[in-house]
């Protein structure tokens, strides 16, 4: 139910990164004075002092994400396990390590189906 | 739209439905033109047309979100989502195993978390949903034998306050129903004098009926009822 076949083949890290950047702009796009969704990228800050969505823009970006994962490539993940939230470098720092994130789910989800 | 997709047609999900309340509630709604999807550890032994049912745990995080994830991909929306599916253990707290707390715990409230979580997620697309949570009389009321039930059910009603504040502004409704005594399962094993003394406590002394609880949770799904959220109400004149 939760596999993902050909994973190698249908998540790239660049589909994965442009994926977040998506899932990021979308919950951008309610905010008050969005930033040029052209000027993402894999650096652009999710939290902490100098992130571009507050909380429930990221509550909003994430859940962005998962539907995109499950629509786009049939990638059933929760994003806010119990490791996510508990590491020291939180994996929604930013656009590139949440992507890596994502992958590092996939793959181990991937491996268990 | 997607395959078999419910299109203009409400979906209800409904928990625990392979009898009881849950069972009457997916009928109830059948009868009202919606798609019913429901749950149950075991399969469900009845069927209808406009009726899917999964066999699942509510408290498997893995097919939880499996199961809505189906809904999605079949349906293309949730509308209504009642976390019905509960377990209840009479004993004197001083008799309880540690077991019974985690199971009832797991099943009442952990189950209402996941359904909750993963259905407001899907609600959120179409920027409507209706959740209903089921409580108890036995929180207000205190009920001697009931404490883990009781106490379950209060971390249920919490939640479900705190969670209207949190998904609002995704027009999502979270309230809850807290029934009196029903002839159920749930009460099988309860003495007869017990449910007598329960029934003197309530303003309006009968048991309750399935209808009861159908009728306070149509109000709580009306679409006109999007006003209404994080709201506790108990049957039978319980306060």
């Amino acid at each position: 139910m939760t596999s993902t076949p050909n994973l190698e083949n249908s998540l790239s890290r660049a589909a994965v990164v442009d994926l977040v950047i998506a899932g990021v702009n979308e919950a951008l796009a309610m905010a008050e004075n969005p930033p040029d969704p052209a000027s993402l990228t894999e650096a652009t800050r999710l939290i902490g002092e100098s992130a571009v969505l507050d909380s429930l823009g990221l509550v909003t970006a994430v859940l962005e994400i998962e539907q995109r994962l499950a629509d786009q490539h049939d990638v059933v993940l929760v994003l806010a396990d119990e490791r996510a939230m508990s590491q020291k470098h939180s994996p929604f720092r930013s656009v590139g390590a949440l992507a890596d994130y994502v992958l590092k789910l996939a793959a181990e989800q991937g491996a268990h189906a | 739209m997607p395959e078999g997709s419910a299109g203009e047609t409400p979906v209800a999900l409904v928990t625990g439905t392979r009898k009881g309340i849950g069972r009457y509630l997916a009928e109830h709604f059948l009868a009202r033109g919606l798609r019913v999807e429901g749950c149950s550890r075991e399969p469900a032994g009845w069927e209808a047309p406009g009726y899917t049912h999964h066999c699942l745990s509510v408290a498997d995080e893995a097919g939880v979100k499996a199961m809505l994830t189906d809904i999605q991909k079949r349906l293309g929306r949730l509308d209504i989502l009642v976390n019905n599916a509960g377990i209840a253990s009479m004993n004197h707290v001083l008799l309880t195993p540690d077991a019974t707390a985690v199971k009832i715990l797991d099943t009442n409230f952990r189950g209402t978390f996941l359904l909750c979580r993963e259905a407001a997620k899907l609600m959120r697309r179409r920027k409507y949903g209706r959740i209903v949570n089921v409580s108890t009389i036995a929180v207000p009321l205190q009920l001697e034998g009931e404490s883990l039930y009781a106490a379950s059910k209060s971390a249920v009603e919490t939640f479900s306050r705190v969670l209207a504040r949190e998904v609002a502004d995704f027009g999502i409704t979270v309230n809850v129903v807290g029934p009196t005594p029903i002839e159920t399962d749930l009460i099988r094993n309860v003495p007869k004098d017990k449910i007598a003394g329960i029934i003197q406590r309530l303003a309006v002394k009968r048991l309750g009926r399935f209808e009861d609880v159908a009728n306070v949770v149509d109000f709580f799904i009306r679409p006109e009822s999007e006003y209404i959220t994080g709201q506790v109400l108990y049957l039978g004149g319980v306060a």
